[in-house]
């Protein structure tokens, strides 16, 4: 099992008691996610949808490559990697 | 006979000197203009570099760096381009000729000339400091002076970007923006001002803007963008410029730019944090990703950002926009590596950029290659504020 450093957006801080970093478990990003979900259930349909799939508005890159055009949930998480999470944002003009 | 008529026959005997008609019968060869630019101005060598004497030290290298390769060096009449030829020998031109009779005689003798496009005393000053860079020069202003830039909104992301693509110099800004200027926005909104609470913000956007820089044509669009009115509004644009505030307009912007082959500057903030990137798939069909290809869906509403809640640090629009403009000119200029395929991530908090990068979606249901898509999807309002 890798360890790995989780980034977690503005907008998904607030259903993880705040924290913006979190060191996590799991050798691909399903594992991961799936060990982050487990911690936090609120994150779970932010991110994943109901199939278990990730959802379509939000990319998860690992040491900055996107997932979802490596393998999407079965992409290796190397120990040490580095994995964001960016939903897209709207804001801009207001 | 005077000291400095005994110099330059000294030098047209040391140099040597090549006819015009045999300086432009070397293909091999580059000629440079060394004339001031008044001088350019009325009608100059086809294909010629244009680089006064008095900077011609200090841009030949960047300019011609193969120090064998002939440099054919033309002035008005033949004698201050000996003068730089000898400097170019000195700087190891071995092959620095200077052109006899200079512009004068290529004229006379039914050479091709043409009256270039040039900047006028007032840009010159205005643009000094572009002017000296290698990668912008007089060229690439002039191609700002040319180009066409849209930006869609003219709040916290268009306001930084419009001030600065103003006063870069981009010929024609148009700025699509239906809201007015509220009190509130003055935290971030940086072309309004507190006069002009209640005022349509295309218009205040104006009148900071032809303040800043007369020379730039601003288009104020008080409407917004639909499917409708959004390919007469891109139509002929270099690039647009993405600060809008709702996932229907961003997925508008991107669908009309895929179709029109546009480049999009997107730009995106929430808190304290921001994301840029270019789409631009008709820059390299199948390779470079659409906004769809990296968000293929918007979130529904109730998984939205509460718009309320939200907020922005004030400055961060401000980063967010500059990256945009830069971004922009970069583009029109043909300079640097795009952010084409990649996003900067921006988080004020960490005070830490993040570069992240992603593929076009070969299922991409608006740009993979072959698809043909005629209807502008339309999309339930998710959030404005």
């Amino acid at each position: 099992m890798t360890r790995a450093t989780l980034r977690l957006p503005t907008p998904l801080r607030a259903f993880c008691g705040g924290s913006d970093e979190l060191q996590l478990d799991g050798g691909t990003v399903g594992e991961l996610l799936g060990t982050l979900v487990a911690q936090h259930p609120g994150l779970s349909g932010r991110i994943l949808d109901d199939a278990g799939a990730l959802r379509r508005f939000v990319n998860v890159f690992v040491d900055g490559r996107n997932a979802r055009g490596e393998g999407g949930l079965a992409m290796a998480v190397p120990q040490g990697a580095v994995v964001t999470i960016v939903p897209a944002v709207a804001g801009g003009a207001s | 006979m005077s000291e400095s008529r005994r110099r330059i026959d000294e030098l047209r005997a040391q140099l040597g000197e090549v006819a015009p008609s045999a300086a432009l019968a070397d293909r091999g060869g580059v000629l440079v203009d060394v004339r001031e630019p008044d001088e350019v101005a009325q009608g100059t060598p086809i294909g010629a570099l244009r680089v006064p004497k008095s900077f011609i030290e200090l841009r030949i290298e960047a300019a011609v760096p193969d120090r064998d390769r002939p440099v054919y060096v033309m002035c008005a009449g033949g004698v201050r381009s000996l003068f730089a030829t000898e400097s170019l020998r000195a700087l190891g031109y071995t092959k620095a000729m200077s052109v006899a009779g200079g512009f004068s005689r290529w004229k006379s003798e039914g050479l091709p000339f043409e009256v270039p496009q040039v900047l006028d005393a007032s840009a010159r000053q205005r643009y000094g400091r572009h002017l000296i860079l290698p990668e912008v020069g007089e060229k690439g202003q002039l191609r700002l002076a040319q180009s066409r830039m849209v930006l869609v909104g003219a709040g916290g992301l268009g306001s930084p970007a419009a001030l600065y693509l103003a006063a870069a110099g981009v010929g024609r800004l148009t700025i699509v923006d239906d809201d007015v200027v509220d009190r509130s926005n003055l935290q971030r909104q940086v072309l309004h001002t507190d006069a002009r609470v209640g005022r349509p913000k295309a218009e205040s956007a104006r009148e900071t803007l032809n303040a800043l820089n007369p020379e730039v044509r601003v288009e104020a669009l008080r409407e917004r963008l639909t499917a409708e009115n959004v390919e007469r509004i891109f139509a002929g644009a270099d690039v647009v410029l993405d600060g809008t505030d709702n996932f229907q307009t961003r997925y508008l912007v991107n669908d009309a730019c895929v179709k029109l082959g546009i480049a999009n500057v997107h730009g995106a903030i929430f808190r304290f944090e921001g994301q840029v990137s270019v789409f631009h798939p008709a820059s390299a069909r199948g390779t470079a990703p659409c906004y769809r290809c990296l968000y293929p869906e918007p979130p529904p509403p109730e998984l939205a950002p509460s718009c309320a809640e939200a907020g922005v640090l004030g400055v961060l629009p401000g980063v967010i926009g500059c990256l945009q403009a830069t971004e922009a000119l970069k583009l029109v200029l043909g300079v640097g590596r795009p952010l084409i395929g990649r996003m900067l991530h921006y988080d004020a908090l960490h005070q830490r950029f993040q570069e992240l990068s992603f593929d076009a979606d070969p299922e991409c249901a608006w740009c993979a290659p072959g698809r043909r898509v005629e209807t502008y999807q339309h999309l339930a309002e998710v959030c404005r504020t």
